[in-house]
């Protein structure tokens, strides 16, 4: 429809245009990915966009002691490998005995050093130190040199965060959270809905406008009362009942109102002949409602899956801080104040929280869409 | 952790059942009290009536007690705890409203919260509608579509991770991991911690949630603009409309309503911003927003409900507006409608 009209003077820019917006909108995610991918090390001194390029990277090593030295045609000589003790990738460009020059000499050609003393590091990292006289002193020389190193991709980051991070160990408290929080409400509002819809009942006109004005309450209002009711409860304080209580309550009005205006729409001769060959409204309820209000229930099942899955207030402040209870978005949250320079566990474990709703949102866009559009575009 | 596994499958299986128990148990309860298969006539009749008034209550029965303890009670509760002391046992009158209105961090969060409901449900709106009809037109449209929605499928926590690797600051002389400081000194320009730039960080942090709400905002107005009935345009261009005035005397008059709904359903969510404030700065560097103030006076330092009360009224009024609106809207749309 809109290609009969000109909005636009050339297609090419309008392809460059949105080509442009979406690299904008996905590189974000992009770099978090590659990151979370890459060797830690590299990841400290290279942009993820280079991940794909031999990095360079100062280092430094200890040569051999005296003890070590063999004397071989009137001078002293140590030889080793700095690389050995490493994991023994790269290739050593240049070397330098100062801190300030660790390029001083190139790597592979025996430099001069004072005191008649010559020093030959290869880039494979081996060495050969000699001096015309006999070394002296436990430690070795110290050696500065710079190595590039070729791109690394590894599991790594993954590893280390979901066995030692205990993101692991917040993966399943996450899902412990969610499935309940996203099953019970759904299921205590599709009564709900349906009462409403089709049940005769006394104001329940003014049910709808109460639930209309909930949905827009602020969970901050909340907060305080109902912690004072869980601390004074005691089964409700930090249990995972009293989040899925919590997660079901606040996710009600949305439910109930997405719901409603669903299956008020659903034929009104279907469920009238239902009743008068002498269905219950229990029965109606299972057999014809539910089946067919599966879009619009799977449209909340998505919405309310997400929302706890991401939250991060309902579970700060009704699940505590213990490490058995915390879930992903918590975890995150801390590491981000304890390791906040640490960016192959941030990334890695960034990746590990967004990928279940990556998931769960490119399989079921179409339904995530639709109910987006039932509950705002309708009266919302 | 497979104890934990198992577990935890346990007791989603006892929350779920127990749910689906109280729905089946209390009606078959029902149907056992009130035997509609009675072998007395006028005793069945009666009974079929006793079950048609309190079965809706049945069904109905979970979510208003739910929505009572959880919503209902907690909003009058706590208007009533922010006129009291900390621990909500004296009565101080207004004092902490006359405090919060003394308060140089209340004031800095009002300020940045009117900063973030002027840039932010605007500033979606207006990329959402460009990226509607911009995506529209061309043949991988949807799946640009679908690339700018991913986001919002993103906790608020794991893109503020996300957008602080974006920012992140390297020291003169090392290479720029983040990549905005990196295209900025590519640029020839300074490296700045942008996170810590009083006034302009909010800013930064606004970006956040404008790249997980542009989606929303693409996917209702595309659908509302595919919803513009044709022959309007098409006279528009037989009249020798140019497309700007198409697009703003013909397209957005006709999805105004649309353009209102999304606007504020996006205004309710930035005056609810909580995480990404928490998690990229926890309000320093003057970004401090209301829902981050109340947090901290709940739990830091003793924790003042009083207080952290008063700051949630305030939340509650500027939201209060747009739940009227609502009302009135779904009023009208039930007297009309079926």
């Amino acid at each position: 429809m809109l290609d009969r009209i000109r909005l636009e003077p050339s297609r090419f820019f309008l392809h460059l245009t949105v080509f442009v917006i979406v690299a904008i909108w996905t590189l974000p995610t992009a770099g978090l990915l590659v990151s979370s991918l890459r060797d830690k090390n590299q990841i400290a001194v290279s942009g993820w966009w280079t991940a794909l390029k031999t990095s360079d990277r100062n280092a430094q090593g200890r040569m051999k002691g005296a003890a070590d030295q063999i004397e071989k045609d009137g001078s002293f000589v140590i030889s080793g490998n700095l690389l050995e003790s490493s994991d023994g990738r790269g290739t050593i460009r240049a070397f330098g005995i100062r801190v300030q020059k660790p390029d001083e000499f190139p790597a592979g050609i025996a430099a001069a050093l004072d005191g008649g003393k010559t020093l030959l590091v290869n880039g494979d990292g081996s060495y050969v130190f000699s001096s015309p006289v006999a070394f002296e002193g436990d430690r070795g020389q110290r050696v500065f040199y710079v190595i590039s190193v070729p791109p690394r991709f590894t599991t790594e980051n993954y590893e280390n965060v979901l066995f030692a991070q205990n993101i692991g160990r917040s993966f399943v408290n996450s899902l412990t959270v969610t499935i309940p929080a996203t099953i019970i409400p759904i299921l205590i509002a599709a009564f709900a809905a349906y009462a409403l819809a089709w049940m005769k009942l006394p104001g329940r006109g003014f049910l709808i406008a109460v639930i209309v004005g909930l949905l827009v309450v602020p969970l901050q209002m909340s907060l305080i009362p109902l912690l004072k009711i869980y601390n004074a409860s005691g089964f409700l304080a930090k249990t995972y009942l009293g989040v899925w209580l919590a997660h079901t309550g606040f996710g009600l009005p949305f439910a109930i109102y997405l719901l409603r205006s669903y299956m008020a729409g659903l034929p009104k001769d279907l469920i009238e002949s239902a009743q008068v060959d002498g269905a219950s409204d229990f029965k109606i309820f299972r057999r014809i409602i539910l089946p067919l209000s599966f879009p619009a229930l799977a449209s909340f099942a998505i919405f309310q899956f997400l929302w706890v899955w991401n939250d991060l207030l309902v579970a700060m402040v009704f699940l505590g801080s213990e490490q058995d209870k915390i879930v992903l978005t918590y975890s995150l949250n801390s590491l981000l104040g304890s390791r906040g320079g640490n960016w192959e566990i941030l990334t890695a474990s960034a990746f590990i929280t967004i990928i279940v709703p990556l998931i769960v949102f490119f399989s079921l866009q179409r339904y995530f869409v639709r109910g987006l559009l039932a509950g705002s575009v309708k009266g919302g | 952790m497979l104890e934990q596994l198992l577990w935890a499958g346990a007791i989603i299986i006892l929350g779920v059942g127990g749910c689906f128990g109280y729905f089946y148990g209390s009606n078959l309860l029902l149907d056992r009290i009130f035997p509609a298969h009675a072998a007395d006539m006028s005793k069945a009749h009666r009974n079929l009536k006793f079950q048609s008034v309190i079965r809706p209550w049945l069904f109905l029965g979970p979510a208003l007690v739910l929505l009572t303890v959880y919503l209902i009670y907690p909003v009058f509760q706590t208007i009533w705890l922010s006129f009291h002391d900390k621990s909500g046992e004296a009565f101080v009158g207004g004092a902490n409203y006359a405090w919060a209105v003394n308060d140089g961090q209340f004031r800095q969060s009002i300020f940045n919260n009117f900063l973030w409901l002027l840039v932010v449900p605007a500033a979606c709106t207006f990329i959402g509608l460009i990226i509607a009809v911009l995506t529209d037109r061309i043949w991988w449209g949807n799946i640009a579509r679908s690339l700018i929605f991913l986001p919002l499928a993103i906790s608020f926590v794991g893109a503020s991770v996300i957008w602080k690797f974006v920012y992140d600051y390297r020291g003169e002389g090392q290479d720029q991991i983040g990549i905005l400081n990196a295209i900025v000194s590519w640029f020839g320009f300074e490296p700045q911690v942008w996170i810590a730039l009083p006034f302009w960080n909010n800013f930064f942090l606004m970006v956040i949630l404008i790249w997980i709400q542009t989606g929303f905002a693409t996917v209702i107005l595309g659908a509302a603009l595919r919803g513009v009935p044709e022959d309007t345009l098409e006279a528009a261009v037989i009249d020798g409309a140019g497309p700007f005035k198409i697009f703003w005397r013909i397209m957005v008059p006709q999805i105004m309503s649309t353009i209102i709904v999304v606007w504020t359903t996006i205004t309710v969510l930035v005056l609810k911003v909580f995480d990404i404030v928490l998690t990229m700065t926890n309000g320093q560097w003057d970004t401090q927003v209301l829902a981050n103030l109340m947090y901290d006076w709940m739990f830091r330092g003793g924790g003042d409900f009083g207080r952290g009360a008063a700051i949630a009224i305030v939340i509650m009024l500027a939201v209060l507006p747009i739940m009227i609106w609502n009302i009135r809207q779904a009023n009208a749309e039930q007297k009309g409608g079926h």
